[in-house]
């Protein structure tokens, strides 16, 4: 496999450091006083999400990271795993529920994730920022309040549990942004 | 844009009514050059078949060997590659330099050009050795001749470990191999003469006591060209009139400061290409 060296360093490059893959979240050209060239950079690991700054001296060499992020769709869940379609081979692929984690709070059937593989091995799936979802329980609204600052629990497809003003009802469809877990607005009925 | 340029004028004025007040000869020196300088890590620009000059270092010093004991210079400089948000491949490099024994009239002008320009911090003082102990936790271990590549080792933990912590601090005493030009500190010999100003934790000085003994500057100037051949880099005929020069040279402290980097701190730029006119894609 061909190896990067200092000048491939941009953002959204994945290499392998220290057995991980990391991908590149920022880059700057530094170079102390009397010593070499170096670039200073951010890393994310791809397997736990955590940053790290990096400096590397130019020249330096470094694996790219054997990764590759697939469209897939999810379609059902059997026993512990999530079960997966990629969305053009119609493979299947089973992500084991620890891998999901909490992101199978707003992964309802049939939407379609990015997920990463790293040596062919699902490790980790990106939830679009944004799902619709329909409300299948709340307590019933009061007619005419539409004023904010008042919230109440309501259940989505999923059984995830989001904080929606008092105005929403069972039926409606609501959008939700997925990093938060936090209700934006009402966008239809089912 | 014109804010900016308005601004950069009005520190180049109050940088030169200062060095005039101090009763400093404003200087020039030419900018094509035989050997534009020769530290390991910097490479020149051609310019037909010469060099771009990457300091005004050499010619600087030949005019205090000269008689003129107190010079400053803001010209340009030039450095292939050095591209970022904290460089320009082609610069203004605030030069100067008084033929007196001690370090610390140059720390004072840094201090009294800051304030000219309009610049309030507290500059505090600290040496490699203190931030060594203090941010790695060990003595730092300096081999006297150094082997090739221990400087690498050096600034790798240097950025690692040490310059985030850097604030408004001169950094005092750097280890020999880490200054080419400098003299050796008559109670350390393995540190010398040099400090370096950093300013938001970005440098914005690096100053010597200069050296003045032609034998040893030669072997120094020897040795860098060794370690550039062995690289493959553009080695350059020593300045003989250099070597000369530095005979007759009294005991000489020299300063480099970044102009640009001093307009970016007078003015809040982010990046060096916001207090440039034409940063480098648009020369």
């Amino acid at each position: 496999m061909a190896s990067y060296d200092t000048s491939d360093i941009r953002k959204g490059l994945k290499v392998m450091m220290d057995g991980s893959p990391f991908v590149v979240v920022e880059f700057q050209f530094v170079k102390p006083g009397k010593g070499a060239a170096f670039t200073r950079t951010k890393l994310r690991n791809l397997l736990t999400g955590a940053v790290y700054d990096r400096n590397f001296r130019s020249g330096e060499k470094f694996e790219p990271a054997n990764v590759e992020m697939k469209s897939m769709q999810y379609l059902y869940k059997e026993q512990d795993d999530f079960v997966f379609m990629d969305t053009s081979t119609y493979d299947q692929v089973h992500i084991p529920s620890t891998t999901i984690g909490e992101d199978a709070n707003f992964l309802p059937e049939n939407l379609v994730v990015e997920v990463l593989f790293f040596h062919d091995r699902a490790v980790g799936v990106t939830l679009p920022n944004f799902i619709e979802q329909a409300v299948t329980e709340t307590d019933p609204g009061f007619r005419g309040d539409t004023a904010t600052g008042t919230n109440k629990p309501a259940k989505i497809s999923t059984g995830a549990s989001v904080n929606v003003p008092l105005f929403i009802n069972v039926g409606d469809i609501i959008k939700i942004d997925t990093r938060t877990g936090q209700y934006l607005e009402r966008v239809g009925r089912a | 844009m014109s804010q900016l340029l308005q601004a950069r004028a009005a520190v180049r004025k109050a940088v030169r009514a200062y060095f005039e007040a101090e009763g400093f000869l404003e200087v020039e020196t030419p900018l094509r050059v035989r050997n534009p300088g020769q530290e390991v890590h910097i490479d020149a620009v051609p310019s037909g078949d010469r060099w771009l000059v990457t300091s005004p270092e050499y010619h600087m010093k030949r005019l205090v060997a000269a008689g003129h004991c107190r010079i400053f210079q803001m010209g340009r400089a030039f450095r292939a590659g050095e591209k970022g948000p904290h460089h320009e491949p082609e610069f203004t490099m605030l030069e100067w330099y008084r033929a007196e024994p001690s370090l610390d009239a140059i720390a004072r002008d840094c201090e009294r050009v800051l304030e000219a320009a309009g610049v309030s911090i507290r500059l505090e003082r600290t040496t490699v050795r203190d931030l060594w102990r203090k941010h790695v936790g060990a003595e730092l271990e300096i081999p006297d001749p150094a082997p090739d590549g221990w400087d690498d080792g050096f600034f790798q933990t240097w950025l690692d470990r040490i310059e985030p912590h850097l604030g408004n601090t001169f950094v005092f005493d750097w280890p020999v191999p880490l200054g080419a030009l400098a003299r050796r500190k008559a109670d350390d010999p393995k540190l010398v003469e040099r400090f370096e100003l950093y300013t938001g934790g970005l440098e914005l000085v690096n100053a010597f006591g200069e050296l003045v003994d032609p034998v040893e500057q030669r072997a120094r100037f020897e040795a860098e060209a060794a370690v550039r051949r062995a690289r493959g880099k553009a080695v350059y005929p020593v300045d003989e009139r250099l070597i000369e020069a530095l005979g007759r040279m009294p005991p000489t402290c020299g300063a480099a400061m970044g102009f640009d980097r001093l307009v970016m701190l007078a003015t809040g730029a982010k990046r060096i290409q916001e207090v440039v006119a034409f940063p480098d894609p648009e020369v």
